[in-house]
């Protein structure tokens, strides 16, 4: 837990830094119309690194025993991400339908051990009626690939 | 004044149309609130693309239905599967979940949707009064007010958040540095963008809070293992009606938990301390304290009936102000934007058919739905038996439809997957989610409106302080502020023996 605490907080201390800086290069001071652009962002970044900073020391004076994230806990966690990021990936290639599709069959075959027919079945409908949803109720297109354009879409 | 627009508002609200999307908003609604992983705030950023050609009025009728389903749904969870929806459902747990086990099940619920629907109508009774006022007042404001006003909304993150100070502050900075990146309006400056094309057009909320609450309230959720041990609902007619015969015992504990919920729901985050506060209140009055936490009535009519009171009171300074009281209310106040309305005090004059027809919906959207929720409980429950594997999936790809569909463009997605794992880590590292979503939605009104403060002022920050109501916004924001501060100053001072004079 407290490696995890250190760790955002420095991550934040650091994006502060970025911020500060950014808005060093556009001006922080007062312009000839008001406050510069990086007047505000600037007073941001100084608020985060100070109460970033005042996160780590209390961090650092505090002992947990509790860790972050257990072994057990982070197995099932990293086979929702992957899998998502996996599926994420492939909308481009693919298009969002047939991506779905896949990684819903994927992960209720890997993890659900569902049978096959009902993997088939759910990764076919579930697409299919989000298509007649989005795409044929309410018009509103998403991301398409070769198996739309080949079913004339 | 107000009951002829508010009779006007019910002509517009009950036309068949609007009845079906209430409907329509409600069942989605509450099938969200049962769903772990998306709650009221990203169950209508999701929608909220659908409602994109539709007249705003029954837009806004179907987002508020689903808000109100989703408060409903999230009590059901608590009750039968000791899953908390959302984070103001959890001290409904407390005695719900244990009624059920004893086979009360139906009486808990009954009582929190009841209980729910009272706390609601209490608010929105209030809100149909003092809305007018408010936006009257309001149309006086100039920016520093403002200004004050969202000084006043951030501060009370911090002072009645109950978390970690400093992590609350943190949220609110990094949702305000966030709203900043990209183009700036007043100066077409970009900021923060380094190079990169796809930075220019800056973060947009409604994903942020597909990927903060969405994905990564998933991703927590799978970490516990996910077995939902549901308990049968044990409703009937009955059962309904022989516990309503009780309800008016706790007449006290329902004007309390009500007062309580307004008072607390329209400042910011309230709902949750609100319900707390509630349970806490009722748990003192009671004859019979030692029965609480252990599956007493009054313990789920206590919270519920302050939690909803407080979501709908989030409703008031969103329709009079333009500022949201809720990630949920933040995410409407989008919608809003989308739709083409001003949020903000002139909607009451200039939009008169809007508002009234939202006032109205509230009070039909709640009805109809403590209907709904009351007959079709079992079919609600019935959807956390779909295996999770099955539900995991489901949402996440519901979450990128919903987050590719606020621009049609696939940075977004990937974004959501980042907000995902960030909401992840901060939710547990106790880092408050709902200040950055709220920092991110009103960054751009609130630098603007501190901009022209100090313009105004020619850069003295004394102008928030000399203007009257200005002034008096901004020492309550100060005390905020201060309050995590003086709180153990204070304490110190009690506890300590005080020397008395002779």
């Amino acid at each position: 837990m407290r490696t995890a605490d250190l760790t955002t907080a420095s991550i934040l201390i650091l994006l502060g830094g970025v911020v500060i800086f950014d808005s060093l290069r556009i001006g922080i001071g007062w312009g000839t119309d008001g406050p510069r652009s990086g007047f505000f962002p600037f007073w941001l970044g100084v608020i985060l690194i100070l109460a970033s900073a005042a996160i780590a020391w209390q961090a650092w004076h505090r002992s947990t025993t509790k860790a972050f994230v257990t072994r057990e806990q982070l197995g099932p966690m990293l086979k929702v991400l992957w899998p998502a990021t996996a599926m994420v990936i492939l909308i481009k290639p693919l298009g969002l339908y047939v991506a779905a599709a896949l990684y819903l069959g994927f992960y209720m075959r890997w993890v659900g051990r569902h049978s096959w027919l009902a993997v088939i079945l759910c990764a076919i409908g579930v697409p299919l009626l989000t298509f007649v949803v989005f795409e044929m109720w309410f018009l509103v297109p998403m991301p398409k690939g070769p198996l739309e354009a080949w079913l004339g879409y | 004044m107000g009951i002829e627009n508010l009779f006007h508002g019910f002509q517009i609200a009950v036309t068949p149309f609007n009845l079906v999307v209430a409907v329509l908003g409600i069942t989605l609604g509450t099938i969200i609130g049962v769903l772990p992983g998306l709650g009221g705030a990203n169950g209508v950023a999701i929608l909220l693309p659908l409602t994109f050609t539709m007249p705003p009025t029954s837009a806004i009728i179907l987002l508020t239905s689903l808000y109100w389903g989703a408060l409903f749904g999230g009590a059901i969870t608590s009750v039968l599967f000791n899953i908390p929806g959302e984070p103001w459902s959890v001290a409904t747990t407390f005695d719900g979940y244990p009624l059920a086990r004893q086979g009360q099940g139906g009486q808990a619920l009954t009582a929190a949707f009841s209980s729910s629907f009272i706390g609601a109508l209490f608010s929105i009774v209030l809100i149909t009064f003092f809305a007018p006022l408010l936006a009257e007042i309001a149309l006086r404001f100039g920016p520093p007010e403002f200004f004050a006003i969202q000084l006043l909304t951030f501060s009370s993150f911090i002072g009645l958040g109950g978390g970690d100070p400093l992590k609350s502050l943190v949220s609110i900075v990094l949702g305000f540095i966030l709203a900043a990146v990209g183009l700036d309006i007043v100066t077409g400056q970009l900021r923060m963008t380094f190079g990169f094309v796809d930075l220019m057009k800056g973060f947009d909320f409604i994903v942020a809070v597909i990927g903060l609450f969405g994905v990564g309230e998933i991703l927590l959720s799978v970490e516990e293992g996910l077995s939902f041990k549901g308990i049968s609902t044990g409703m009937n007619l009955r059962v309904v009606l022989d516990t309503w015969k009780t309800l008016p015992r706790y007449t006290r504990t329902f004007v309390r938990g009500a007062f309580i919920g307004f008072w607390m729901g329209f400042k910011p985050g309230g709902a949750t301390p609100a319900s707390f506060m509630s349970y806490a209140f009722a748990k003192r009055f009671s004859k019979h304290p030692e029965r609480f936490g252990k599956g007493e009535l009054e313990g789920v009519v206590a919270p519920e009936t302050a939690a909803h009171a407080a979501g709908v009171a989030a409703m008031l300074p969103m329709i009079t102000l333009g500022i949201p009281g809720s990630p949920t209310a933040a995410v409407m106040l989008g919608g809003l934007i989308i739709w083409g309305l001003q949020p903000g005090p002139l909607l009451f004059t200039e939009k008169p058919d809007f508002v009234w027809g939202l006032i109205a919906s509230m009070y039909t959207g709640n009805i109809i739905g403590v209907l709904m929720v009351l007959a079709f409980v079992p079919f609600f429950a019935a959807i956390l038996r779909i295996p999770f594997a099955i539900l995991t999936p489901l949402i996440v790809v519901v979450c990128a439809i919903g987050s590719y569909a606020v621009h049609n463009s696939m940075i977004d997605i990937w974004y959501m997957l980042i907000f995902g794992v960030v909401g992840y880590v901060f939710k547990k590292l106790d880092y408050p989610l709902a200040p950055l979503v709220l920092a991110l939605v009103l960054g751009d009104l609130a630098e603007n409106a501190l901009r022209q403060s100090l313009i105004m002022s020619q850069g003295s920050l004394t102008i928030f302080m000399s203007r009257p109501i200005s002034g008096v916004i901004t020492a309550a924001a100060l005390f905020f502020f201060l309050l995590p501060v003086l709180t153990p100053w204070w304490r110190r001072l009690r506890a300590s023996p005080v020397p008395r004079k002779v």
